[in-house]
């Protein structure tokens, strides 16, 4: 039997590449490899984004499912309200968490997923990084009978303090981390029968490094006006190469490829949208289901997202350099930079001011968009101090929607539209590009 | 002389306002939604002409607004309704810095500079507690017109506490008071109540400075006017022309398409 991969085309060279194209390939091929798996013997687990140990489950070559992207999928390919009224039909509260209650919906459609089957898996690995991962691998425990592993990655223990690299409490976090690894590891073994080759976890870390290194080059590359790419429409294909190729040669590539794409559009003077008025933030998770005609609300007035905190921390938290794996200590590495990557995530509203302060700087940006989540109250908590300092401190505009990750039914046009336009008309009244023609291009499209 | 009008296509009723060259309001008209919004708001304009004494060749701009400002198809430029209540309110009320609006469905806090541009605002999400609609609920389960509300309110010695935060179970919980024998204005002044206070939250987080002003349709309510300013622990602005705020500073934008920017009225 042809693996998935012998029968897919090959990647395409970096002139002819486009990054949506390629990216959805690859998210194609992902899919394809997950229904294959059953049939070709290979050990599942289920990841979260956060808090995940790919390293160690690639290293024994575990197929991995994203429960969270496998139900962003369905915001994405408009299917996801039919996930969620089957949860909430079986009774579940429409105030859970929807991506949940898509991937319940996946459950009671016996896995059947818009992008193809899903398999069971042997192995499901939650963390405490999201309180709802744990809730959510116990839904999979009871109902399917999956064996699951916990992470208990520390978190913040003082405020106003973020632990650094070689500090006391790192360390012992560190300790604390890699002796759940090595539990872990255990598990993996017994399942697959196989011993962790450590050269082997060794290799999948030096792509994740060298994945980070190119992911952070890209990030950067956003900061030339005009923007190269929209950080809420193209940025979230290149996360989800991000996290499912993470360690794969296949991620490697696609990003290697894609800062060179992005570098000679730069070198262009190429930006995503034609002329570009306003440099944006976007702060918060995504809404999926409506992400389009999000990005369009915000181009018609020429505004570009420019930069979103949620590509670094749903990319795993990683940042440049303190992040890297030290490959020579392979599974000490890892657990340092789990321990780190967590603390950052779990601490991440408390200095979401300053960093978001520093990224209005980086980018140039004229102001920040956030996007509450009606189906997450956690994700949406800072937002409105954080909202409040950029206001009254440095004078930044700031924009507040809210809808769904998944859900099409928190989503009203005519009340985000009408929010959109007012944030627009008062960057024009503050002096920033004139919003005539906006106002023009809104009319028409909405005509 | 050159004429400009603003109309506003709100979710209960559209507002049209007809300004001469020195800015003045020379005609106005409000009008029910009770047909489509195309037609209400070219009625609205017309009866707005009417009452000016002047025919539609002699508007040489007309700026739509509100959430049907798309509706106004003989409108040359749509603005939001959060601007144009900011320059409405600026206009009316030179040292305005705080705008709160309560219309039918929608309350907004406008953070705005003394030459009338928003600074920072915020909106109800999705929800219509703490705007007009409340009140509507509250007049169908009274079975009493919203004119009234405000006057029997005030009369109130002992408030009920309102303790849903949804218009639709609102009214499911007056007709629960009321049938329990509790007087119909201590059951209104706890659903004014309800309706204040969330309008003060939603102006705190613009940040509330001095003057505010109360614009839309409920600011003609007069227990809502008092509770605001007991709530706010400041006097609030509100103008005979307070419902038509929105068309008004629609108006206003028009006004500056034609004849250029313009000083800041005097007070």
């Amino acid at each position: 039997m042809n693996t998935v991969a012998e029968k897919m085309p090959p990647a395409p060279a970096a002139a002819g590449f486009d990054p949506r194209v390629e990216g959805q390939r690859l998210i194609r091929q992902w899919y394809a490899e997950l229904e294959q798996a059953s049939e070709l013997g290979q050990p599942v687990a289920n990841v979260f984004v956060m808090g995940n140990a790919v390293e160690i489950l690639r290293a024994f070559d575990f197929k991995l499912v994203f429960p969270e992207i496998n139900s962003l999928q369905t915001g994405v390919r408009k299917a996801s309200e039919e996930y969620i009224r089957l949860s909430e039909d079986y009774g579940m509260s429409p105030d859970v968490c929807s991506y949940v209650k898509a991937d319940v919906g996946l459950i009671l459609k016996e896995h059947r997923h818009p992008a193809g089957r899903i398999p069971k898996a042997h192995l499901a690995v939650a963390s405490n990084m999201c309180n709802t991962f744990i809730k959510w691998a116990e839904i999979w425990e009871r109902w399917l009978k999956t064996p699951t592993f916990v992470l208990d990655l520390p978190g913040q223990r003082s405020a106003g303090w973020q632990v650094r690299p070689g500090d006391a409490q790192h360390a012992a976090d560190a300790r604390w981390v890699e002796a759940q690894f090595q539990e872990l590891i255990a598990r993996c073994e017994a399942i697959t029968g196989r011993k962790l080759d450590l050269e082997r976890l060794a290799e999948i870390e030096e792509r994740v490094n060298r994945m980070v290194l190119h992911w952070n080059n890209v990030m950067v590359l956003n900061r030339v006006c005009p923007a190269p790419y929209n950080a809420m429409l193209d940025g979230l294909t290149f996360i989800g190469i991000m996290n499912v190729y993470r360690g794969a040669p296949e991620g490697v590539e696609f990003m290697r490829t894609l800062e060179e794409h992005l570098k000679a559009k730069v070198a262009r003077g190429e930006g995503r949208v034609a002329e570009e008025r306003f440099r944006l933030l976007f702060s918060g998770t995504p809404c999926y289901v409506s992400m389009r005609r999000l990005v369009e609300l915000f181009e018609t007035w020429g505004g570009v997202f420019a930069y979103s905190d949620y590509l670094t921390f749903a990319a795993g938290g990683m940042d440049a350099a303190e992040l890297l794996y030290d490959t020579s200590r392979p599974l000490e590495s890892l657990a340092e930079v789990t321990a780190l990557a967590a603390q950052r995530g779990l601490s991440n509203q408390f200095f979401a001011h300053e960093r978001l302060a520093r990224q209005i700087r980086d980018y140039g940006a004229d102001g920040v968009v956030f996007h509450g989540i009606k189906s997450c109250r956690f994700v949406s908590s800072g937002m409105a101090d954080t909202r409040e300092y950029l206001n009254r401190r440095l004078e930044v505009p700031t924009l507040y929607i809210e809808s769904d990750l998944i859900d099409p039914r928190y989503w009203s046009d005519a009340q985000i539209k009408n929010r959109v336009d007012a944030f627009f008309e008062a960057l024009g009244q503050r002096g920033g590009a004139a919003p005539a023609r906006g106002a023009a291009e809104a009319q028409r499209r909405s005509a | 002389m050159k004429y400009v009008a603003g109309v506003d296509v709100g979710s209960t009723q559209t507002k049209a306002v007809i300004l001469d060259e020195h800015r003045a309001i020379v005609g106005r008209a409000l009008l029910d939604m009770e047909t489509s919004m195309t037609t209400v708001a070219q009625d609205a304009f017309r009866a707005a002409l009417e009452a000016a004494g002047i025919a539609e060749g002699d508007v040489a701009w007309v700026a739509g607004t509100g959430y049907g400002r798309y509706k106004v198809t003989f409108g040359r430029e749509q603005v939001t309704e959060i601007s144009c209540h900011a320059r409405g309110a600026v206009t009316l009320f030179p040292l305005t810095r705080t705008v709160i609006d309560v219309g039918g469905q929608d309350t907004k806090a406008i953070s705005v500079a003394p030459d009338g541009k928003v600074l920072n605002f915020t909106m109800n999400d999705k929800c219509a507690a703490g705007t007009g609609r409340f009140l509507g609920a509250a007049s169908f389960a009274l079975e009493m017109p919203l004119s009234e509300l405000g006057p029997l309110a005030l009369k109130a010695t002992n408030p009920v506490r309102i303790t849903t935060t949804c218009t639709v179970f609102a009214e499911s919980e007056i007709i629960s008071h009321l049938s329990k024998g509790l007087l119909p204005e201590d059951v209104l002044m706890g659903v004014h109540q309800a309706i204040a206070s969330r309008c003060v939250s939603l102006a705190r987080r613009v940040g509330i400075a001095s003057e505010v002003t109360f614009t839309g349709g409920v600011s003609r309510n007069v227990a809502m006017v008092r509770l605001l300013e007991e709530q706010l622990e400041m006097p609030v602005n509100v103008s005979q022309d307070a419902h038509f705020c929105g068309a008004l500073g629609a108006a206003l934008y028009a006004h500056e398409r034609v004849h250029g920017a313009q000083p800041a009225l005097a007070a």
